[in-house]
Formats: C-alpha cells, structure tokens, sequence
C-alpha cells in the first residue's frame, strides 16, 4: 500500500513543535502508520534516510551555514516543504539576536563566529520555496492536521 | 594487540536536540572524547535583559519545547523572590499539577519512545512487532494523561497561557478535572509493566557518583533544600557559590563542576536522595523497585524516572480529589529593584533561575543553570570510561553502547545551549 514519505527536521528552536507532533500521535498513531512512512525523524530513529521525499515538515529558524546547506538540501529531496512553527514560518522567537544592540551583539559574536553562525537568523522562506505554514508558537495543531491531510490526499494515499 | 581507532557520531538520535561526539583510541589509550552540544545558541539571557518581568517566564518558556513548563515555573519563582511575592497554597498545589503533568508526558516520551527501542533491540517505537506494539499504546496513553493534566492546568501542554507571576489566570474546570483523574487512574496500571521492564532490564553502567538534587518534603520538585549524597546541603539561593562553570572550547554549551568535580542531577539522583517522601501510595506499590536505590547504575535513571511517573500520578489524583479550587483575589505587590532565584526540579534534573530587576521591573540581567549543562561533564567522562572498559569489542558494538549510556541520563541539548555569559554577581 503507498504511503507518503515524509521527513521530520529540526533547526534552531526549542523543539516544541516536534514535541506537538509526537503529542499529536497519541491520537493518530495508528492511521499514521497506514499512511505515513517516517523516512527521516531524529526524535524518533537512529536510521534516517534523506532521499525522494513527498513532504519534509521543517522546524526552527535558520542561524548557521550549515543549516541553510542542510535545508536546500531538503528542499532539493523534498516535493513539498511546510514550515512548522513560528520559529520556521517567520523566525521568532530564535531570531531574538537579529533585534539585539550593536553591544549585545558585539558580545556573542566570538560564539557566532567559532559556531559557524550566519549574520542573521532567517524564516525558511527567506532560503528556499516554502508551500505551507503552520503558524503559531508551538505550532497549531488543527492547521497542521488540515495540511498532512491535504497532502495525503494531493499524493494519493488516502 | 594495540587497537587504534576514531568514532565520529553526527547527530545522534533519540534524543532531545543535537549533539556530536567524537572518541580517539591511540595504542589501547582513550585519548580523546568530545560531546559536543550543537544545538544552536539562541542567546535567551541576552534576549531577557532590559524586558518587562512579567513578559519574561513565557520568554524563557521557549528556551526548551518538552520541559517548557520547568523554565516558565522556575523563572516565575525567581521573579517572585524578586518582588517578594507570596503565592497562595492553591497557587503552589496548581504549580505541582501542573508539574506533574510535564513529568508524566515528559518521561513517558523518553522511557517508551527513546529507551524502550534499545531495551527491544530496535530501531524505533514505529518498528516495534504486535507483542511490543501494546506498550505503544501504553506510550501515547501515558503521555496522553500527563498532556491533558497539563493542559487542564496550564491551558496548554507545551507554553502554558494561564501560568501568571503570583497565581493562575484560570480555574480548573470540575468535569474536565474529573476526566484527568479518570484517565491517569487508567493508565496507572500501564506503569507496573513499564517499571517491569525497567527493573527486569540488564544494562549496566556503575561509576562512583557525586548526586545533587532538591529535596522537596513532598517530592513535587518545587520547594525545598538542595543534597549532595556527600551530605552537603545548600539553600536554593546559595546553589550557584557551589557551582564551577566550565568553558567546553567545542561545545556550544558550557558544562558545571560542583565543587571542583563531576556530578550527576536527575531522577536517579532524586531518588538516591529523597524516595523517602514518595507518595504512599506509589511507596506501598512499588516497594519492591524502589528499594534498588540509592544506586549508581546510570540506566536506574530509567527505572528512576519509571517510578516518578508513578508518584506523579499518586499525587495529582489525591490534590484533584481534595481540593476545591476558588477564586481568589489577585496577588498584590509592588515594583522594586531586587534580586531573585528560583531552583525546581525538571525533569532532568535541578534548574536554577537568577535574575535581577531595576526599580522599574526590568531585567538586569539573569542567569540560568540547566540540568544537561550540569551533566555534560560526568557523561564525557562516564563515555570515556565506557569506551576503556570495552576496548577489544568492535567499533559498532561500542558505538552502540555509547548512544544507550547517553539516552540513559535524558540529555536535552535545547536546554543546554541558550547562554552565553555569566552576569550573576
């Protein structure tokens, strides 16, 4: 039976929204193993595969290099990107730094230097193409529902 | 036979957050081993000084999404400490339900979902055959439970809106009270199979360990007097003079000594030094488990954890059913210049919140000390001694063996890395 293959990813944030999801498998674990295949779900696996996604659900903000190379690499592998959470969808809260004074900002430097750390904390869709947000901080479990239902109807699974 | 090899492990899994680790055995010599925290700093101390002190507990609430609850309650004790407010009995019985449901949810996604995989010998809880595939449902049960006792309490699992500084915004509705303690009633009988498996498990880890935690008088993680199985004891507010903090070059948190040495926090810790004040009830039942301790095998950190879920339950279902929560009028006080420090137990261990306001209710500055941070040095050193004992063993088994040691302390590398700079005086 087909089902989509999706991938869970997180970047700089608190992991909330992870932890709304697996919050959200207490009710739905059971269609969601009908329906889903987790290619890619750290919080879950320690075999995880990026390759020939239908949907990477994307969490956090993006603060490093590294980051921004590891997300257009996801969005290369992905047919579908969504943003989950506000960190992904517009930044904050992780983006607290971009706000700080010239001072403040003086002061973390050396760490954001050693780190690898880009001079701005970006929303995903400044980097790549988004196709949906989920809003809000954790992010909104029904919107977020809606858009897995959505796709799993889009990719003909359900 | 000399053995020289590295291990390099990016982004290990199951675990909350990031972290790397790298070991290097030179002629049968652990020469190096690097936990690296690769979680991304997101600068929260900086981002709190000059902010309103009523804005900052739902702030710093973001710091970590599982125990969002632990950093909202602490830092609402450290400003209350500022103000010299008083929270109300009902206030503090609010604040330990509320508690309690971040630690069922919270332990039950570690022990089920990131532990019981290596107790199986599988890869994750979604691989799990038909036989194991009913603790799957305890899992979501349990968390389930934990989830909606927060939720009735807080207005939501993860950032709670109705925790205020001084009180509760809202009431806990009668029926839906009712349902919560149906439900953790339900999935009480979950535990004894879960503590089962974790008692029954053979995995062993022991090291002679320097325990710290806060010793509540009803075990609710909230009030009390920090230990150290050394005997020592610490005022919350002096916890920090104890403290060394530790600059870790590669790491993007720094790590803690308390008094010049590693040392552990945590749910073994508490019970190695406080499972006299269990409740009753979870004593009368799992007397049997409860005797291993105090232990210093680090994977009794599970079945630590196993038996606070436990107690958690107890607990919450005796407050809900004695007590009539009212109205009550709101806190009162005034807007100083003052300093305060709040200490609870999370879910991994002590966490210790110190801020300062100007007179206009401003923060100063804050400073914060979190359970991983604390640990991160005994696991590195735990990790190289586990590396020692197993040379000769192949690089997988070891390798293995290294990611279960680090899922038994419950590491959380959101937590650890939000901080920069030490501003406390």
């Amino acid at each position: 039976m087909k089902k989509l293959k999706v991938g869970l990813f997180s970047f700089t944030s608190d992991e909330g929204c992870s932890i709304v999801l697996i919050e959200l498998m207490n009710d739905h674990l059971s269609e969601w193993e009908r329906n889903i295949d987790f290619r890619y779900f750290k919080l879950l696996k320690s075999k995880n595969e990026l390759k020939n996604l239908d949907v990477a659900f994307v969490e956090g903000a993006i603060s490093t290099f590294k980051e921004e190379k590891k997300l257009k690499e996801i969005r290369r592998k992905s047919k579908r990107l969504v943003a989950i959470g506000s960190c992904a969808v517009n930044g904050s809260p992780s983006n607290l730094r971009n706000f700080f004074s010239e001072d403040t900002k003086k002061e973390i430097k050396i760490v954001l230097d050693r780190f690898g750390h880009r001079d701005k904390v970006s929303a995903l869709n400044e980097i790549v193409k988004v196709d949906d947000n989920v809003p809000a901080c954790p992010m909104e479990e029904n919107i977020f529902l809606e858009i897995l239902n959505k796709y799993l109807k889009e990719f003909k699974v359900v | 036979m000399h053995q020289d090899f590295e291990i390099t492990m990016d982004g290990l899994s199951k675990i909350e957050g990031h972290a790397s680790l790298d070991v290097k055995v030179r002629k049968n010599k652990v020469e190096r081993v690097k936990l690296k925290i690769s979680e991304n700093k997101r600068f929260y101390a900086q981002a709190i000084r000059g902010k309103q002190f009523e804005s900052v507990p739902q702030l710093v609430s973001r710091i970590c999404g599982t125990c969002s609850i632990a950093h909202l309650t602490c830092c609402t004790e450290a400003v209350e400490k500022a103000l010299d407010i008083k929270p109300s009995e009902q206030t503090m019985l609010l604040r330990k339900l509320m508690m309690y449901g971040m630690m069922i949810r919270d332990h039950a996604m570690h022990l089920y979902l990131f532990c019981l995989p290596d107790v199986f010998g599988k890869d994750s809880v979604l691989d799990f055959d038909e036989r194991q595939h009913e603790l799957v449902h305890h899992a979501f049960e349990v968390k389930k439970a934990g989830n909606d006792l927060s939720k009735l309490i807080g207005g939501r699992a993860v950032h709670p809106p109705y925790a205020q500084i001084g009180q509760f915004s809202h009431l806990p509705d009668k029926d839906e009270a009712k349902k919560v303690i149906e439900e953790l009633e339900r999935v009480r009988a979950d535990i004894f199979e879960l503590v089962r498996i974790f008692y029954d498990c053979t995995f062993s880890f022991r090291k002679k360990t320097r325990f710290v935690a806060l010793t509540t008088p009803d075990f609710s993680f909230l009030e009390g007097i920090i230990k150290t199985s050394q005997g020592l004891t610490i005022p919350e507010a002096h916890y920090w003079e104890h403290l060394q903090r530790i600059i870790i070059p590669y790491s993007q948190a720094a790590g803690f000594e308390l008094e010049g040495r590693d040392f552990m926090v945590g749910a073994l810790a508490r019970m190695n030094l406080n499972r006299d004040k269990l409740h009753r009830e979870t004593k009368r039942d799992l007397a049997k488990y409860i005797r291993m301790f105090p232990s210093e095998n680090i994977y009794n950190n599970n079945l630590a954890q196993t038996i606070e879920i436990m107690h958690c339950i107890d607990h919450s279902i005796e407050i809900l059913e004695s007590t009539e929560f009212k109205n009550e009028p709101k806190a009162e006080f005034k807007i100083k210049e003052g300093k305060g420090v709040g200490v609870i137990e999370a879910p991994r261990g002590t966490l210790y919140y110190a801020i300062s306001l100007d007179k206009d209710g401003k923060i100063d500055y804050g400073n914060l000390v979190i359970p991983t941070a604390q640990n991160q040095i005994k696991m590195e050193n735990d990790i190289r001694n586990l590396v020692y004992q197993n040379l000769g063993k192949s690089k997988p088994f070891i390798r293995y063996e290294i990611e279960k040691l680090i899922r038994a302390f419950d590491p959380c590398m959101t937590c650890a890395t939000h901080f920069l700079k030490v501003n406390w005086l």
